[in-house]
């Protein structure tokens, strides 16, 4: 009996707090939102905001204690360096090339997948598409310094074909190519995902109409295409802009991207500079997200 | 209504993609049975001696217990911010709900160097010394928009009325989530949950900035990698990570039905 009673409050009081929940949804709401907003909010924009508020700070040369007094100092030396201007010159060229070849070889197999391909094909290398995606990025990029190698697979397999070496670890080539793998992914699958929206009889009413089949591609296929070509830039882009791993494992002597620079100046410690310089690629990210949304990439993200 | 050649052509350009995609994966695979210690092509002399040598290896196997230690830790809070956030989400049209996806969102949209250093520094200038603890914080962060998604891709696919019939008939909030949510929600929450851990123990570039002297295994690979050291018993560890993070997205996928949207690590969270 007693079990039973102690049973039937214990219902009681948790309908009650039932009724409280679904009476005062915003209290429901509040318990929900809390925890990760805090946490979100306190730690992690918190964290950005005084990162971007250090760039504006300096460090002591002798003490290497960071002066809280408002300087432009940081942006000054940036601007007046050259080796800075050349290494962002460097980070933004490479990071373009990347997208292109990214978006070259990701439409073909895209196109595949999303039009040609059989249920089961697909389903299969979707798999083959995402498992390299989730697999360790750096596992990725040491597979590629090892290929590299003057004792690598690549030149081993140009001697094969009579070839002579193809002299390309590290050097811009290999951060191009390494790049380019690493981030192939991230492209094929917006670009899949807009194609595979296309409706089948916009094709057939642009061959109605007589156009061939090189017309169609370019006046109806890649038109409706863009969008997730640019979804896919972004990421290729974005992740091109902000690597230090790729460029130190298989870029050269003097291939330094703006996050080894960043990189190198935090572990000085010269935090405010490295912050200033952090500034480069999110402003560049913002103008390309602009960019970004005028071409419509936001609805095929 | 593609003509045989293009047909062709695109079956023959796929199956090369394909090829770039897989080689090199299954080429340092390959690495990890060489009978030499010089890392050249072609191997020589099978060999299962570094797999050997790499489980007796200490730094490593702490290093493994690090990054198992810290993905579960940072699963389970991703796990739980991320279904309150999905839950929030789902459930409420209230003022600044955009600003919390886009919040969410974030630390995977912005370059992992803005996101590691941001929370150095921060940890700098609150005194906070680097630890596991700092690290399972970093990692958590840019772990909750996985678990956040997949969940809130569930929560949309299934009917708002199967919580509203179970109140009716008289389940209280308990009972409704014990019978009705649950049941719906499970296999995305161990997907998530799976596909959080996979992005954990994979994590250099965060990692790097949030570590002081401790090493998890992707950083244990990139200091012998930077340094040239122990590279066969690198090539097993590399070996076994590869084997080790496909299995949970694999299992992630088969939970989703093939889900598309759910392993699309980049591209499922701006879908909110």
């Amino acid at each position: 009996m007693a079990e039973l009673a102690e049973a039937g409050a214990l219902r009681g009081a948790r309908l009650r707090l039932s009724t409280l929940l679904w009476r005062h949804p915003r209290v429901k709401l509040a318990l929900l939102l809390a925890a990760p907003v805090l946490a979100f909010s306190v730690v992690y924009l918190g964290s950005l905001v005084s990162l971007f508020i250090s760039a504006f700070w300096q460090v002591d040369a002798f003490t290497a204690k960071v002066i809280h007094t408002w300087t432009l100092d940081n942006f000054r030396t940036l601007w007046d360096d050259h080796t800075y201007w050349r290494i962002t010159g460097r980070t933004i060229g490479i990071a373009a090339a990347v997208t292109v070849t990214d978006a070259v070889l990701a439409f073909p197999l895209a196109y595949f997948m999303a039009r040609l391909a059989s249920g089961r094909t697909r389903a299969a290398l979707f798999v083959l598409v995402l498992l390299p995606l989730w697999s360790s990025y750096l596992v990725r990029i040491y597979a590629w310094r090892t290929i590299l190698a003057k004792n690598g697979a690549l030149n081993w397999a140009l001697n094969a074909i009579g070839l002579p070496d193809a002299n390309i670890a590290y050097t811009n080539w290999a951060m191009w190519i390494v790049f380019s793998y690493v981030w192939l992914p991230f492209m094929i699958l917006p670009v899949y995902a807009a194609l595979e929206r296309i409706p089948d009889n916009y094709l057939e009413a642009s061959q109605d109409l007589g156009a061939k089949g090189s017309r169609t591609l370019r006046s109806v296929i890649l038109p409706l295409a863009l969008p997730g070509i640019v979804a896919g830039s972004i990421f290729t882009f974005s992740l091109t802009l902000g690597d230090f791993i790729t460029p130190a494992l298989v870029g050269g002597a003097g291939s330094s991207f703006i996050g080894n620079v960043v990189e190198e100046q935090v572990g000085q410690p010269n935090i405010p500079f490295a912050a200033a310089f952090a500034t480069v690629p999110v402003i560049i990210m913002g103008i390309y997200l602009v960019i970004a949304r005028r071409l419509g990439a936001f609805e095929a993200l | 209504m593609e003509s045989r050649a293009s047909r062709a052509g695109l079956g023959i350009a796929t199956v090369l993609v394909i090829a770039f995609l897989w080689l090199p994966l299954l080429l340092i695979m390959a690495y990890a049975f060489n009978g030499s210690t010089i890392q050249s092509w072609p191997i020589s002399n099978f060999t299962l001696h570094w797999f050997h040598e790499a489980w007796h290896d200490e730094e490593a196997r702490s290093s493994l217990g690090l990054s198992l230690k810290v993905g579960a830790i940072a699963t389970t809070i991703a796990v739980v911010l991320g279904t309150a956030a999905a839950a929030a989400i789902y459930q409420f049209r209230f003022f600044g709900r955009e600003a919390v996806s886009f919040l969410l969102l974030l630390p995977l949209a912005l370059p992992g160097i803005i996101t590691g250093m941001a929370l150095n520094s921060a940890y700098n200038f609150a005194g906070v010394p680097l630890s596991t603890l700092t690290i399972v914080i970093g990692h958590a962060t840019f772990c909750v928009i996985v678990v956040y998604n997949n969940v809130l891709a569930r929560m949309r696919r299934s009917s708002p009325s199967l919580v509203e019939a179970s109140m009716d008939l008289g389940a209280d909030g308990w009972q409704t989530f014990r019978w009705v949510i649950w049941p719906v929600l499970s296999t995305a929450l161990i997907a998530g949950g799976l596909l959080a851990f996979a992005l954990s123990f994979d994590e250099v570039i965060v990692t790097f900035f949030t570590a002081g002297a401790q090493e998890t295994l992707p950083i244990y690979i990139l200091n012998h990698i930077q340094r040239g050291q122990d590279l066969p018993v690198v090539n097993a560890i590399v070996f076994v990570v590869i084997i080790v993070t496909v299995i949970p997205v694999t299992i992630a996928q088969r939970l989703t039905g093939g889900d598309a949207g759910v392993l699309r690590r980049g591209t499922t969270g701006s879908k909110v």
